[in-house]
């Protein structure tokens, strides 16, 4: 089995659909020749040639509206929006028109398509290009939202989200797309949207994260004491968010904390943390708490380090938690 | 039922100093002194000597991505050359560093952006500029409002807005030419045509055989010039900017130029760009262009050239020490700015440092830490 980061099982993972499904066309920025910046798409079009792998101009509005317009007539359009803080001027056409057009037409025009957009900081890249809006887009109705944090489920989630019916933001954390390899199989097979993945059982509290932060958690909890039994769910799936699992395992530990790069305030560690509290309320031993972005925007990189969370950050959150 | 043409127009391109170094001295008149082309030649050996310690440092890992000028300068220059520093207001792109620094921004603070530090952008009060713009497009409407304010207050003062080809492509850019436009505003647009937008060729970007009649459709006047060429690039901006002045409104250009470099430092041009095009642009280098000339006058000698090299060295290396040396910023950096009086809760997280648990955390409110390993006052996790 091949061992594969997270670039290279994302580019197989079209690669294998491409080949499948006639109907997938990739468009964006730089995603042709180039490969992408971050290489993502490269070889798709050799492969597949110019009119599947499409070059596009410089604007993300035009990038999504299309992309709507191409699934509208029955097309499954894979746009790539560069970096996530460009997603600024698709936010029309992706949250008023792409998000409700199903709804608004009542299921008479649908829109199928992924929405590839690299995530997060910590890489040391310039304004606009270390933001985590996912919290945005979990907000806007009719939007599906994927984060995968490893290669493996990379694979299966973005296969799943090429086939569904409806449109999803398939958010990739940059920081995770050369830092970690893993078999990843050649041979098909998906992750459904909306599975949460228990990372690692433990029965005194339970860590909930996404994206790179999984990475951060996961040394976290190689920091606490042994004694301590951390159960750590890689949510994969912001939006619809799996309340089962969540749930499941907030009951057996009382105990919760939830993990993101994104500010604190409206940030999807809000929701998390209200839905333990209305489902979990007589097992909670202590507040939920929030180790995540401050309230202020992401910082150029000489800061980033002091405003992402860190496992430092995690250890602390999990010890008041413990300690309550 | 009739049926005509309703509409018929050109576009203008002009050359004033060739690839060779030879001037168009009718076209040069009222230009470009003498005196000009040497100081703005000797600021193009600073600035291509800036590029090369800021790729440098990149390279060296201690300076972020970079998105190198080279080629560039004097389409930079010879915009910025005439228009008043410290009157009339620069809006920038990311590739136009001489257009900045001749207008008097600290040479330190585009390192210091490119290292990941905002003081880059705190542009100081004396200097006519915004500070530089990755966002593509955005920049256009912004200086489509800034020239608004002037015309509103009645300032005898222009703008003027660097983009590039790629941003053509943007909603943004089309908003900007059409409120400038219609509104008149004394802003010059100017389009900095290098061929490519990261990977992507201007054929790919646009159908239009040129970018400048893309202002046509918004009725402003237009010109395409050799970008490469000081005289041309200072011309078409002069007459723009007499324009404005004047009450005429916005006016166009699209420059001419070459990237020469890569995109940034994070990007490998030859992945998509034909090697004989970087070759044949290399010859219509701005630098040696302008040398000859100013040597064909016999303003410009060898001597010179070694001795601008060298005075060029020692600044950019006090420019590179400046930006190497300030101190790290601290972490209030990332709070003190947001708003001009910080929320109590944001207050809270800028003294913790910390986003869980605010006045929980028995070391936030003075007491004891709990205690290391075992944590033995842990209560047990309990489920109902
Ligand atoms: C809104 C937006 N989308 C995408 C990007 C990513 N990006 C940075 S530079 C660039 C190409 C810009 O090309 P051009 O306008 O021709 O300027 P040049 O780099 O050639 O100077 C792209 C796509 C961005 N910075 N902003
Ligand atoms: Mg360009």
């Amino acid at each position: 089995m091949p061992k594969l980061d997270l670039v290279g099982a994302i580019n197989l993972a079209l690669a294998q659909e491409m080949e499948r499904d006639e109907r997938i066309v990739l468009l964006g920025e730089d995603i042709g020749l180039n490969g992408g910046v971050f290489r993502v798409t490269d070889g798709l079009q050799k492969r597949f040639g110019c009119e599947r792998v499409v070059d596009s101009p410089l604007s993300e509005s035009g990038i999504i509206g299309t992309s709507i317009g191409l699934a509208m007539a029955g097309m499954r359009p894979v746009p790539e929006i560069q970096f996530e803080g460009f997603l600024g001027p698709a936010y029309d056409q992706l949250v008023n028109q792409a998000a409700r057009c199903r709804s608004r037409t009542r299921g008479a025009f649908t829109c199928p398509m992924t929405v590839r957009v690299p995530i997060g900081g910590g890489i040391h890249a310039p304004e606009l290009h270390s933001d985590s809006p996912e919290a945005v887009y979990a907000h806007t109705p009719g939007l599906k939202v994927v984060m995968p944090s490893r290669p493996y489920d990379a694979k299966g989630l973005l296969l799943s989200a090429l086939r569904d019916p409806d449109p999803v933001i398939f958010f990739e954390p940059k920081r995770v797309y050369r830092s970690l390899k893993e078999e990843v199989p050649e041979e098909e097979y998906t992750i459904p949207i909306g599975k949460a993945q228990v990372v690692s059982e433990g029965t005194d509290l339970t860590l909930i994260a996404w994206g790179a932060m999984v990475s951060e958690c996961l040394e976290a909890i190689d920091r606490l004491p042994e004694e301590v039994s951390i159960e750590l769910i890689d949510l994969r799936t912001i939006y619809p968010m799996d309340v089962e699992t969540i749930v499941n395992s907030v009951l057996k530990t009382g105990r919760a904390v939830v993990v993101h790069e994104a500010p604190r305030t409206s940030g999807f560690g809000a929701e998390v943390s209200s839905l333990i509290q209305e489902d979990c309320f007589l097992s909670l031993e202590a507040p939920v708490q929030r180790v995540t972005g401050f309230d202020t925007p992401m910082p150029y990189y000489k800061l980033e380090k002091a405003y992402l969370p860190d496992a430092d950050r995690i250890v602390a959150g999990v010890r008041d938690c413990l300690a309550y | 039922m009739p049926r005509k043409t309703v509409y018929r127009a050109e576009v203008e391109y002009f050359q004033i100093l060739d690839e060779e170094g030879r001037l168009d001295t009718e076209l040069a008149a009222d230009t470009l002194s003498d005196g000009d082309v040497k100081a703005l030649y000797e600021q193009m050996i600073v600035c291509r000597e800036f590029d090369e310690q800021a790729f440098k440092l990149q390279r060296s890992g201690r300076m972020g991505t970079f998105p190198q000028n080279k080629g560039q300068e004097a389409m930079a220059l010879g915009a910025a050359r005439a228009l008043r520093k410290g009157v009339d207001h620069i809006v920038p792109y990311y590739r136009e560093n001489p257009a900045m620094f001749l207008h008097g921004l600290p040479m330190h603070y585009v390192l210091l952006h490119w290292m990941g530090d905002e003081r880059g952008n705190a542009i100081p009060r004396n200097v006519e500029m915004n500070a530089l713009c990755l966002a593509i497009g955005t920049q256009t409407l912004h200086a489509a409002g800034i020239a608004w304010a002037y015309k509103l207050r009645k300032e005898d003062r222009v703008v003027l807005c660097f983009f590039g080809d790629g941003s053509t492509s943007t909603g943004d850019f089309h908003e900007a030419m059409n409120f400038a436009a219609t509104l008149k505003l004394p802003v010059i647009f100017c389009c900095i045509n290098n061929g490519w937008a990261i990977s992507v060729p201007c054929a790919k970007q646009t159908a239009s055989e040129t970018f400048a009649q893309k202002a046509l459709a918004y009725g402003m006047p237009t010109v395409q010039v050799d970008g490469n060429d000081i005289f041309a690039m200072y011309k078409a901006t002069r007459e723009a900017w007499d324009r404005a002045r004047a009450g005429g409104g916005p006016s166009f250009i699209e420059a001419l130029t070459y990237r020469l470099g890569d995109h940034t430092t994070a990007d490998d041009a030859r992945r998509y760009r034909p090697a004989a095009e970087l070759e044949a642009a290399v010859l219509r280098d701005p630098l040696p262009r302008t040398r000859k000339y100013l040597e064909s006058r016999g303003l410009w000698d060898e001597s010179q050239e070694t001795k601008a090299q060298e005075k060029a060295k020692v600044l950019v290396h006090e420019v590179v020490q400046a930006a190497l040396n300030i101190p790290k910023p601290s972490t209030d950096d990332i709070f003190d700015f947001v708003f001009e009086q910080i929320p109590e809760s944001l207050a809270q997280q800028k003294k913790t440092m910390r986003t869980d648990s605010i006045g929980e955390d028995p070391t936030q409110i003075g007491l004891k830490p709990p205690t290391e390993p075992g944590m033995t006052e842990k209560p047990k996790a309990v489920s109902h």
